[in-house]
């Protein structure tokens, strides 16, 4: 008791002047900070179990309800701030590494909000997406670095006329790609971490957008089955829910290799969030943690990479397209040029902003870059290097709008994977309590009575809805660009222009200032 | 804005400048008097299998001597002289204009195919990426080029070049926005056999410079539209496609239309559109591209800009404007505007 107890986060006040004592929020809050005190009459709030999920504030029918962020502060301090005063409360007390939620909790200054979009004025014409075709069909995997035909039998040798593309063969084999109608996807956050009914609804939305999404290291759940097509299945670290059947379900495969929010250690599922059916699902006894080894440990370089790339292939007959994911770290593009020349057809490049169910904050907070850095270092190096064919470069990590999207496809980047941005499409409200297992929106939780409050059909409704909403935006953004189909903007730096950001940090995005 | 022009010839017969000068004159309205030039195919018989390699000198030719040090160090400079010019006191005569008739050391270049294009692509960038001062600003066989800052009819007296003739032309008029006064910014641009009028913007420049630059070339104008020079050289020299694919690749159909089309072509179309897709040129534009056999003209995939063609006596124009054809063969035939995306080839068959 050296230490004794830390102000709480919040403060939670109910108006009682307004409260009607219906007592759905006691029954709503699945963090024990509400309860009914039935002789007095008032909602009494227990504060220190409050993660402001907002469950409560929701569900209120008197919005009676108010939640205030630290209540209680310490003497600012500019060097020993809250944080870090808690931490070391934390750490004195357990002797243990710090864990937390959702993506990078730091100050680091957003490279995306120092980028500004260009449009046209007078020299040429925006083009209207209301009355003009806009193309945001996307396909990912590789490409090959030339064409080659040949004529067909029936072309006759007049050296008079040209030869029309109808008079050729194609002569190359092209490699499998996926076909993106939009260029999001909705990246890796498995079953066991999410519950099945998010994943539904996941599932349901990217089947009507046209695009895909992935299952993460928590095997493919035969429910999913109807949305096989749509679905990229993971192999990670820990194999979770790896057969042949899984496999050749899938409409690629993805090796996980990292992730932003932690680079360069594994995963590690809570043994609670271990149900009979997840268990089932990722092929681990009910109740064990599920524990992903920091490396995989089949692959200790580059070239024990390229043999996993080549015996997922040959395990679905050459059909699918291999993704490798790393997190961005500072080699991202070297290691990427390696990737290239794996046999890989895509590489995913997740940002330190990249969030998570759960991560020591010391990986969160500190290892890792920014994916806009990231994505252009590796667009560059695999031109310069002759093979940014070869591979698709999907960004993923801290992805929160259009713009957002936009502009990294402007970096170089062929389509974006979405994440906490469909959570919170689907009422996340980003609390960072993943890892508990409590989530009171039945999003990242595994307890019967808090997923089924996630409807699957309305909140696919609601995926899809932000995915055609941002859509629209691409496209308006791309009109004003005047430009009309997506693989004029991708890789065009030209079409950016950097706002207060520093001469070596323009020159590593390739990118030059306003006003230049 | 700009205006184009360009007209060739089925049978190779060489006709003077002075009818296209008095065509892009017609369109002043599309120019700004600060930029306007020709090429002219077969212009030079004496000296037809030879490089004729242009050089712009900054006026006390200080850089002369290490341009034609890279000549030697690649071939041979069988002939050179400077380039006739007449003031006509209406521009500001920044430059020396000086033309190299170079045969190039092929064995050089054992690995090639192209051993001779190659070589002389390398010179191309090497001077105009290191040498300041110096600008090579056309390097094809048998190719005249004329250009400067100036209206359409002073650069043209001030080549005099009606004193010339070839079977193929084009012709450009100038509105320049990015970089006016400057010679090398004024079309057409050419590099080995390839030359481009282009009226428009390309809005897809960024990913294109930085798909050919990726490829080995150098972008060096100052301008979006020499990418379109070297793009098409490495879609059908360098990948040997015909211009078709180039046309198809800069200007492809919508995947609307490419769904509509039968299995055979939708492969090919698909598989183009997946594979070149850093090579689409977006934007408005009309260009005109010629070769040493073919004149090709083509509008962008939704034709923000004007582009007119006709035929007669085995003549076929390009132009922005009809009104400029007619000022070359007032008795014009088939007159019409391609659609949108789709290209015009016309080719020689002598």
């Amino acid at each position: 008791m050296i230490i004794g107890s830390n102000p709480p986060k919040f403060a939670v006040f109910v108006d009682e002047d307004r409260c009607i004592l219906c007592r759905r929020c006691v029954k709503e809050c699945a963090y024990s900070a509400l309860r009914i005190d039935e002789q007095k009459q008032q909602i009494q709030t227990q504060v220190r179990g409050c993660v402001s999920c907002h469950r409560c504030i929701s569900q209120c029918p008197r919005d009676a309800i108010t939640i205030i962020e630290r209540p209680c502060d310490y003497r600012s301090h500019p060097l020993w701030t809250t944080q870090i005063r808690e931490n070391i409360f934390k750490q004195a007390q357990s002797g243990k590494i710090l864990l937390g939620g959702m993506g990078n909790t730091l100050d680091f200054p957003s490279i995306f909000d120092r980028l500004v979009l260009d449009a046209c004025q007078v020299t040429n014409p925006s083009i209207d997406p209301l009355r003009e075709p806009m193309e945001l069909r996307t396909s990912i995997g590789k490409k090959q670095k030339r064409l080659s035909f040949k004529p067909t039998p029936k072309l006759t040798t007049d050296k008079t006329k040209e030869v029309s593309l109808s008079d050729l063969d194609l002569e190359s084999t092209l490699s499998p790609n996926l076909k993106l109608e939009t260029p999001m996807m909705i990246g890796h956050m498995s079953y066991g971490a999410l519950s099945l009914n998010a994943h539904q609804a996941m599932a349901q939305a990217v089947a009507k957008v046209g695009t895909f999404m992935g299952t993460g290291e928590g095997g493919l759940h035969p429910s999913l089955y109807p949305y096989q097509d749509h679905m990229i299945v993971q192999v990670a670290s820990g194999r979770f829910g790896v057969n042949a059947d899984y496999l050749n379900r899938g409409a690629a495969i993805e090796i996980k290799i990292g992730q932003g929010a932690k680079p360069g250690i594994g995963g590690h599922l809570p043994g609670e969030k271990v149900s009979a059916s997840v268990s089932e699902t990722r092929m681990i006894p009910e109740g064990s943690d599920a524990i992903s080894p920091a490396p995989h440990h089949d692959i200790y370089s580059i070239e024990d990479l390229k043999q996993l790339v080549r015996s997922l292939k040959e395990a679905t007959e050459w059909k699918k397209p291999v993704f490798v994911k790393i997190a961005a770290v500072h080699n991202v593009a070297s290691i990427s040029a390696g990737i290239a020349r794996s046999g890989a057809d895509a590489v995913v490049i997740d940002g330190f902003k990249g969030g998570t169910g759960a991560a020591p904050s010391v990986f969160r907070d500190h290892v890792g870059m920014p994916l806009e850095a990231a994505v252009a270092a590796v667009d560059a190096k695999l031109r310069n290097q002759g093979v940014r064919n070869e591979i698709s470069i999907i960004a993923s990590g801290g992805i929160r709008q259009s713009a957002d999207i936009t502009k990294v496809l402007c970096l170089g980047a062929d389509a974006v994977y979405l994440g906490t941005s469909v959570l919170v499409a689907m009422g996340c409200r980003v609390c960072g309590t993943c890892y508990q297992g409590r989530c009171s929106w039945g999003l990242a939780t595994q307890q019967p009575h808090l997923v089924q409050r996630l409807n699957p059909e309305q909140a696919a409704v609601n995926v899809e809805n932000l995915m055609e909403a941002w859509t629209l935006e691409i496209a308006e953004l791309m009109g004003a660009a005047g430009i009309n189909s997506i693989e004029s903007l991708r890789g065009n730096r030209d079409r950016l222009r950097g706002y207060m950001l520093d001469e070596q940090l323009l020159s590593v995005l390739d990118v030059v200032s306003v006003g230049a | 804005m700009c205006g184009i022009i360009g007209v060739i010839d089925r049978t190779r017969e060489r006709m003077d400048g002075a009818s296209l000068r008095d065509a892009l004159c017609v369109m002043d309205e599309r120019g700004s008097g600060e930029g306007s030039g020709y090429v002219a195919y077969g212009a030079f018989p004496d000296y037809a299998d030879l490089y004729a390699i242009h050089v712009f000198y900054d006026r006390a030719l200080s850089k002369k001597e290490q341009v034609e040090a890279v000549l030697e160090a690649y071939g041979t400079v069988e002939h050179d002289e400077e380039i006739p010019t007449y003031d006509v006191g209406k521009f500001d005569v920044m430059h020396v204009s000086w033309r190299y008739f170079f045969k190039p050391n092929i064995d050089l270049m054992p690995q090639s195919k192209t051993p001779d294009d190659d070589i002389v692509a390398k010179i191309v960038f090497a001077v105009n990426t290191s040498i300041d001062g110096a600008l090579i600003y056309a390097s094809g066989k048998d190719i005249a080029v004329f250009k400067a800052s100036g209206w359409p009819g002073d650069v043209a007296n001030f080549y005099r070049i009606e004193n010339y003739e070839g079977y193929m032309w084009l012709a450009h008029n100038r509105y320049p926005t990015n970089t006016p006064g400057w010679w090398g910014g004024a079309h057409p641009f050419n590099f080995l056999d390839w030359s481009v009028v282009h009226n428009g913007e390309i809005t897809s420049y960024g990913t294109n410079k930085r798909y050919i630059e990726s490829n080995g070339y150098k972008c060096t104008m100052l301008t979006d539209t020499e990418v379109v020079a070297y793009l098409t050289d490495f879609i059908v020299r360098q990948h040997e496609l015909p211009l078709s694919a180039a046309a198809a690749v800069f200007a492809p159909p919508f995947w609307e239309e490419i769904e509509r089309m039968g299995d055979h072509e939708r492969e090919l179309y698909t598989a183009l559109r997946d594979t070149y897709g850093s090579v689409m040129l977006n934007g408005p534009f009309a260009i005109a591209v010629a070769s040493k056999n073919t004149l090709m003209a083509l509008t962008d995939r939704i034709k923000l800009r004007p582009l007119i063609t006709g035929e007669r006596d085995g003549k076929m124009y390009v132009a922005s404007e009809e009104a400029a054809i007619r000022r070359i063969e007032p008795g014009v035939t088939r007159i019409r505007m391609p659609h949108a995306g789709e290209p015009v080839i016309g080719r020689v068959v002598a």
